[in-house]
């Protein structure tokens, strides 16, 4: 597979092991010992402490700063336009990200491998770029005349621009793997192109469009670079949670920025760990 | 009968072609060629001047040094923790290998709140010793390198770790029961094992760790002519509408294009 830049697949990496755990091994001797105490340490003050200072903070004003990111309008506003937007930009995904994934392995004409390369384009760009990019074409000074710069869809097309990439990849192995031989005898049976696809093809992609599509909904809840640009980050209007909460810390509210912080963290595990189930439950059914 | 289901095939596979170019093109295609184009035409001029400022200048020195230490703290912690992983065993593996993937499904806003809580001056919890040692973190370069390293943790592991895997540890075990010792195994059998895969974890860290924006900005307090990287200073110019930011996107496309073609240079030397 020629593909270039890979989304850090998260979810992915842990079945990557499980498959291939070989034997156990050796016990830890005193520097392999003395490195995995280095490791930890690191990772402890590099990341958990960091996090737990966060659900610390946030839980230190009690329930009333997890209350206001509810009750305040403008909290709620972001938190709202955050959720929304990564839900419609994941469904999207699932849709178009299938069908590049589909062209990709199932057509062949000239510039296929330039499509390949374009899909991992938005992953190697800064995401401060892609906003810069998206805006000189659909911002005040279009030169085609859609000026969407402030407006919600124009938060939709910076997610989309920088999650291309997640589907497609995560589909087009298993399309890659799956046998033809299955679908020709449906079609040979007088099936429809479309018949085949939903009966035969999407049962076995459904998993790995659902990872997919949770990894791109998970990136777009967090996004910030590549909207802050275009929205405008305009009160109760195309503020999302990402630039609500930099506006907090600015205001030195870290409280606030905090509670804020974990709602969202929490709403996103929550959603990922339906699209999990749904994963699981797909691979049980197919 | 035949026929007609051929072409109604040879229809839809034309027409899902043309949707996905399609999408493609007014997505990413476009929008970047109007770039260049803008870019271009402020001239060559323009362009030398929005380059080679003293403002661009220092943002790139900044931007080395913090990406730089970013990769090279992540690779020495993926290459060892995923040594560690792979052929030690020790409780608490499977909690580890979560907590790796932790830094990719938090935003980078909140990296940067986490970090001021635990080391701002007033605000951290380590912060007044920090003061009192007089070590500034936050609002300093340490801070946005310990900001970059977080976002881009488990990248070069994550590429390690499979490779591990697959080639076992029989010729490390070989190679120790005729006397090699640990260093000699590690350069002579390990990292000639790991080698792709470890050059394309780094490619991906680079891409990753000079594109930054968030987090960064929030733990350097974005301060004009000190603590701006390069897509801060992208930022600023854009946000202010003034001159210069293009010419500056320039430079991060090219230095993009660059990784991409490293790492198509890379994989095909893998599979042979």
């Amino acid at each position: 597979m020629s593909s270039v830049l890979q989304p850090p697949a998260a979810p992915v990496a842990p079945a990557r092991i499980g498959r291939a755990r070989p034997a156990p091994g050796q016990r830890l001797g005193t520097a392999s010992g003395a490195g995995l105490g280095l490791a930890v340490l690191w990772l402890s003050l590099l990341v958990l402490l960091p996090l737990a200072a966060v659900v610390g903070k946030a839980s230190g004003a009690g329930w009333s700063g997890f209350a206001s990111a509810f009750t305040n309008a403008e909290a709620f506003d972001a938190i709202r336009l955050t959720v929304l937007s990564s839900l419609a930009v994941g469904l999207f995904n699932a849709v178009m990200g299938t069908v590049i994934a589909w062209v990709l392995v199932r057509d062949n004409f000239v510039g296929k491998r330039l499509l390949e390369i374009l899909i991992d384009l938005p992953f190697a760009l800064p995401t401060i770029v892609a906003g810069l990019v998206l805006l000189s074409l659909y911002g005040q000074q279009s030169p085609i005349g859609i000026n969407a710069y402030g407006t919600k869809p124009a938060i939709v097309l910076a997610l989309l621009f920088v999650t291309l990439p997640f589907v497609v990849r995560s589909v087009q192995p298993v399309l890659l793997a799956l046998e033809t031989d299955a679908e020709e005898a449906a079609r040979s049976l007088g099936a429809s192109p479309l018949t085949s696809f939903r009966r035969i093809v999407l049962p076995a992609l459904l998993p790995a469009i659902a990872s997919g599509a949770a990894l791109a909904f998970g990136r777009a809840m967090g996004e910030y670079g590549s909207v802050v640009l275009i929205s405008g980050q305009l009160q109760y209007k195309t503020e999302v949670a990402s630039s609500y909460i930099y506006k907090q810390v600015q205001d030195d509210d870290l409280a606030g920025a905090a509670a804020t912080a974990v709602v969202l963290l929490l709403i996103s595990l929550l959603v990922i760990a339906s699209l999990g189930a749904l994963q699981r439950w797909a691979a049980r059914r197919g | 009968m035949a026929s007609a289901s051929t072409g109604s095939s040879e229809r839809s596979r034309i027409a899902l072609r043309l949707l996905a170019i399609g999408y493609v093109g007014v997505l990413v295609v476009l929008p970047l060629a109007v770039v260049f184009w803008r870019t271009f035409d402020q001239g060559g001029s323009a362009f030398v001047t929005a380059v080679t400022g003293s403002e661009a200048v220092h943002a790139y020195r900044l931007t080395l040094v913090v990406a730089g230490s970013a990769v090279v703290l992540n690779t020495i912690f993926g290459v060892g923790t995923a040594l560690l992983i792979a052929r030690f065993r020790f409780p608490g593996k499977a909690i580890l290998n979560v907590v790796i993937d932790l830094p990719v499904s938090v935003s980078p806003i909140v990296v940067g709140l986490a970090l001021i809580l635990v080391f701002g001056w007033q605000t951290g919890w380590f912060g007044s010793a920090l003061q009192s040692a007089g070590w500034q973190v936050i609002f300093a370069t340490p801070g946005m390198i310990l900001a970059t390293t977080f976002v881009s943790l488990p990248l070069v592991l994550r590429e390690v770790l499979p490779v591990l895997y697959e080639a076992g540890s029989e010729q490390e075990q070989a190679a120790r029961s005729l006397g090699a010792s640990a260093p000699q195994r590690l350069r002579r059998i390990t990292l000639p094992t790991i080698k792709w895969a470890l050059a394309y974890g780094v490619v991906l860290s680079i891409a990753r760790c000079l594109g930054e924006f968030g987090a960064v900005r929030v733990v350097s307090g974005d301060v004009v002519g000190q603590t701006q990287t390069v897509t801060l200073l992208v930022d600023g110019r854009a946000e202010q509408f003034e001159p210069g930011a293009y010419q500056l996107w320039v430079v991060l496309i090219l230095v993009a294009a660059l990784c991409i073609v490293a790492i198509s240079l890379i994989r095909p030397k893998e599979t042979s």
